[in-house]
């Protein structure tokens, strides 16, 4: 079985795994870190995203052992502590999860989105760009609110609580 | 609203670990030494079992065991079973296929549980299962509804031979028949509720664990209701008795209905566990979910609405056709009829109802309740009756909704029901202010301009929630009763657990319920935490759905907490060296009356369980008290949803342009949490209307089995939703709580196919309205509009 050696949330992380093991099944079952979920067995629903090298990916279509050597961040790699990171904090204050399956993945393709694309974010655009995530609960609307919130203070700017 | 008490917008407590990836779902549960069970699933929807040939499979590696229904059967344990009694018009009671939870003899549709590998790896075990060799031999599939009963069809089940579950009926016939006879006018509508798949994001999964030493049984599964599981496992199913078997549901990633009911998979779990004398952890894959999980709707509805020369309704008949599957899964029976019929009254006065209900076999999966369960399918039929007769009238919808709406309570309907308290003109002419209806009329002429077709649709609702008075559930059919449970145990230092049987899978039960308490106890909401989904901490319960956690689950933790009071009461009084009538209790602190001399809440907490201001004779130590809420009656949440839609008839493409919801939920004990209950429901009724249909094919393939063929709403399908409330308490339960959980997905349909067909200028289409169905609709209008 190929050896494969990442950092995780800065952790230097190795296992043995099988060619085909994908890089979500490595997160949850050889690390135990069950932050990430999975959600869908077609790459549709982003429960999985994590960040690679600083890229959002889903990790149910990532084999593991294309990740050797890569720097990897789940949401577990994200709050500091009890620090939450902006998004995090965002979600919650917006009510943007309500059973929180999806909330992994929507958190780091929020993340993500800013990322690429800067702390000012439409509802549009917001919306356009979460087409690789799906939520069942909260109909969007306060997922969408999070983001831009979470996006505003990421840039440290504040946006009029509604 | 500050503080943290009833009304306040609290920040939830369960978030922290949600949002930190600290959530504890089942799939993230491992028991030491488990192994994985993979389910050979049927590939055909209807086939006879010859044999099955596991030799080869079993000696693959890590094969650790493989079992079938014969297994199973010989074990004696039994089939899965459905929870509530329906008899049809002749008095005859519903008939009941067996259901085993694997096959035995035969398949029934595609995903049936035909054997179940367990392996030391999921791969072995899904390797093991591709060697199993079944010899099938095909049988017809019974796939359309309309068709299922025919003459020379095959037979699912012999205990059913036409494939006919019941024929059922509610309401007074030859009165609405007199009805029909005199009526002015007669509006008839032929409609299809489509079948939906409830995909909660997390699949379900369940771990069967057996400890040889205690002889006892842990399940982990995903369920909305741990202790109704535990009751059919153990009393019906017979895995073991009660105090032997302990089921866990831990964080549940959303259930929306499909995770009340008992599953084959958990079923097997928790057998094979002993039987091969280790954990047995299974995951559902996307697609056996698709596959397995109850389905929702799927009726064939023809109804009709009589009107006098007045605009009076007078009555409604309607015939629906049902489709149960290929099994009746738990309160499959349920759905179509006790929670379907009794809510056509919708809000509106109707002198006279009759409504008859077949439900019947077919080689699909099984359908039961999911978001709403027979109230959105009810709550279609009315308001799409209700606004076409208004279009066919040439009155405008809202105010032959106004001319029938109930205005006095308590509202008997011909239909069971009583209504008890409402006002259906506050919600409408809020929800038309907010929506600026006035200002349509200009919308629909700037979209004619830029060359769209713009609609706007009304959706009056009701529903019957706070589900149930048991005896009242109990005359109908129900198996059980559905009251709920709650213990309040205060710790020496005031801290306060509360066990509730209402589980939470995103309700928000940790903050809400604890908003209760901490409200009531004076004390802060960091100190209370809401403890559920173990049968070993909580002892009894009926779980989460029908929008009953907060009606009747608050219920239940009010009465307890009134107890707890009465009880801290008599503490303080020998502590304050007073008599307990002159002890009053507020914001946290016990006072005697007339004096300055006072106790708060955890120091009578801690004198109760020291103990020394009583003796034994006089009080027992300890603050700790339990209580079970049934409740007297129904609730009846309602409001109005206003749909306003843009098509673009050159690609079919139908936009949400503005949604409006104006809900009466009673008391509201969070807002923020409430709202979001109406947003994730409008974002399935939306999809129910639009994007979401479930198609399987004449060989009974589900065409539709992954979310790259069925549609699910994404975030740039949906609008922001303008949400807001009006307010008439329920009388019924000490909270005034009506419930909010289904709102949204039962209001949203109706709503939605107003709009389109308003757009349209015709009726001619039905859900989902996919692109390719707008487009050819949109045909149709031009056609129509040119002739
Ligand atoms: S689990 Fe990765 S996209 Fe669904
Ligand atoms: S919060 Fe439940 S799926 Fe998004």
């Amino acid at each position: 079985m190929p050896k494969v050696s990442m950092s995780v949330n800065g952790k230097q992380v190795s296992g043995n795994v099988e060619a085909r093991t994908l890089l979500v099944d490595f997160l949850r079952n050889e690390l135990r870190m069950t932050g990430t979920h999975v959600g869908c067995d077609t790459s549709q629903c982003g429960a999985c995203v994590v960040h690679v090298n600083g890229k959002a990916i889903k990790s149910c279509t990532t084999l593991a052992v294309a990740c050797d050597g890569a720097n990897v961040t789940t949401i577990e790699g994200l709050a500091n502590g009890q620090d939450l990171h902006p998004m995090q904090a965002a979600f919650r204050q917006h009510h943007g999860l309500q059973c929180g399956f999806c909330t992994p993945g929507m958190i780091m393709a929020a993340v993500d989105m800013v990322n690429r694309l800067g702390f000012d974010l439409s509802e549009e655009t917001i919306r356009h760009e979460l087409e690789g995530n799906i939520c069942r609960c909260t109909g969007y609307h306060n997922i969408v609110k999070a983001i831009k919130a979470g996006a505003a203070a990421m840039g440290g700017l504040k946006v009029a609580a509604e | 609203m500050a503080g943290t008490g009833i009304g306040a917008r609290v920040e939830r407590k369960e978030d922290f670990r949600f949002i930190t990836g600290k959530g504890n779902y089942t799939d993230d549960i491992n028991r030491p030494g488990q192994a994985y069970a993979y389910f050979l699933r049927s590939p055909h929807a209807h086939a006879k079992i010859r044999k099955i040939d596991t030799k080869k499979a079993s000696k693959m590696p890590g094969v650790v065991g493989i079992l079938t229904g014969e297994d199973i059967e010989k074990d004696k344990i039994g089939g899965l079973i459905c929870g509530w009694m329906i008899h049809s018009k002749d008095g005859s009671p519903m008939k009941a296929g067996a259901h085993p939870a694997l096959a035995v003899g035969k398949v029934r549709y595609v995903g049936d549980h035909v054997a179940v590998v367990i392996a030391e790896t999921l791969a072995e075990a899904r390797d093991a299962a591709e060697a199993i060799v079944v010899d099938y031999e095909k049988l017809a599939p019974v796939i359309d509804l309309a068709g299922a009963t025919k003459k020379g069809v095959p037979t699912i089940h012999d205990a059913s031979p036409d494939n006919q579950v019941y024929d059922w009926h509610l309401g007074d016939k030859a009165a609405t028949d007199a009805a029909f006879r005199k009526a002015k006018h007669v509006t008839k509508i032929d409609l299809v509720n489509n079948r939906l798949v409830p995909n909660a994001m997390e699949p379900r999964a369940a771990i069967g664990d057996y400890d040889t030493g205690e002889g006892a049984f842990t399940l982990y599964t995903t369920s909305q209701n741990p202790h109704v599981a535990r009751l059919v496992l153990s009393a019906f199913i017979g895995i073991a008795p009660e105090h032997k078997l302990r089921v866990i549901a831990p964080d549940v990633g959303g259930g929306f209905g499909s995770k009340i009911f008992i599953y084959a998979e958990e079923t097997v779990c928790i057998w094979a566990a002993k039987k091969v004398g280790r954990p047995v952890k299974w995951v559902a894959e996307r697609t056996e979910s698709f596959l397995s999980d109850a389905h929702g709707r799927d009726h064939l509805t023809h109804a009709e609405m009589a009107i006098d020369e007045n605009g009076k309704i007078t009555g409604v008949r309607v015939s629906t056709r049902a489709n149960l599957g290929a099994y009746l899964s738990t309160f499959a029976s349920s759905v179509p009829t006790y929670l379907y019929a009794p809510l056509l009254s919708g809000q509106y006065n109707v002198p006279a109802i009759y409504c008859e209900v077949e439900a019947v076999y077919t080689n699909t999966a099984p359908v039961d309740a999911y978001r709403g369960a027979g109230r959105p399918e009810a709550t279609f039929v009315i308001e799409r009756l209700v606004e076409v007769a208004a279009r066919e009238l040439g009155m405008d919808p809202a105010a032959f909704r106004k001319k029938n709406f109930i205005k006095s309570f308590p509202h008997q309907t011909p239909v069971i029901m009583c209504y008890d308290t409402g006002d259906y003109n506050a919600s409408l002419a809020k929800a038309m202010e907010n929506h600026d209806v006035k200002g349509f009329a200009k919308r629909r002429r700037d979209s004619a301009k830029a060359g769209k077709l713009r609609g706007l649709g009304y959706s009056a609702y009701i529903e019957a929630c706070g589900i149930a008075p048991s005896a009242a559930v109990g005359s109908l059919g129900a198996g059980v009763g559905l009251w709920e449970s709650a213990e309040v145990r205060v710790n020496p230092i005031g801290t306060v657990e509360v066990l509730t049987g209402s589980h939470s899978h995103g309700q928000g039960h940790e903050t809400t319920f604890a908003q209760l308490v901490a409200g009531r106890l004076g004390i802060p909401i960091e100190n209370v935490s809401i403890v559920h989904g173990d049968t070993d901490k909580v002892q009894m319960g009926m779980g989460t759905y029908g929008s009953r956690s907060g009606a009747v689950g608050m219920s239940a933790i009010v009465k307890a907490l009134d107890k707890v009071e009465a009880k801290a009461k008599k503490v303080a009084s020998f502590v304050l060296e007073a008599s307990e009538a002159d002890i009053d209790f507020k914001d946290g602190k016990f006072t005697v009356r007339g004096t300055d001399k006072s106790i708060d809440f955890p120091s009578v907490a801690l004198q109760a369980y020291i103990a020394h201001k009583f003796t034994g004779q006089q009080l027992e130590p300890g603050l700790k008290e339990g209580a079970f809420y049934d409740p007297t009656n129904f609730t009846f949440p309602s409001g109005v949803h206003i749909a306003e839609v843009e098509i673009d008839p050159e690609t079919g493409i139908t936009t949400v342009a503005k949604w409006t919801a104006v809900d009466d939920f009673g008391v509201i004990i969070n807002p923020m949490i409430v709202e979001g209950q109406v947003h994730g429901g409008i974002a399935q009724g939306i999809g129910q209307a639009l994007l979401e249909g479930t198609v399987y094919d004449a060989s009974g393939q589900l065409v539709t089995a992954s979310y790259m063929d069925y549609t699910m709403p994404r975030a740039d399908d949906l609008p922001s939703f303008h949400v807001d409330h009006t307010m008439t308490a329920c009388p019924s339960n000490p909270l005034g709580i009506k419930g909010c959980g289904e709102a949204g997905a039962i209001a949203a349909p109706a709503a939605l196919m107003n709009a389109i067909t308003d757009a349209l200028g015709h009726e001619n289409i039905a859900m989902p309205a996919t692109p390719q169905a707008v487009w050819k609709a949109a045909r149709a209008s031009f056609a129509k509009a040119a002739e």
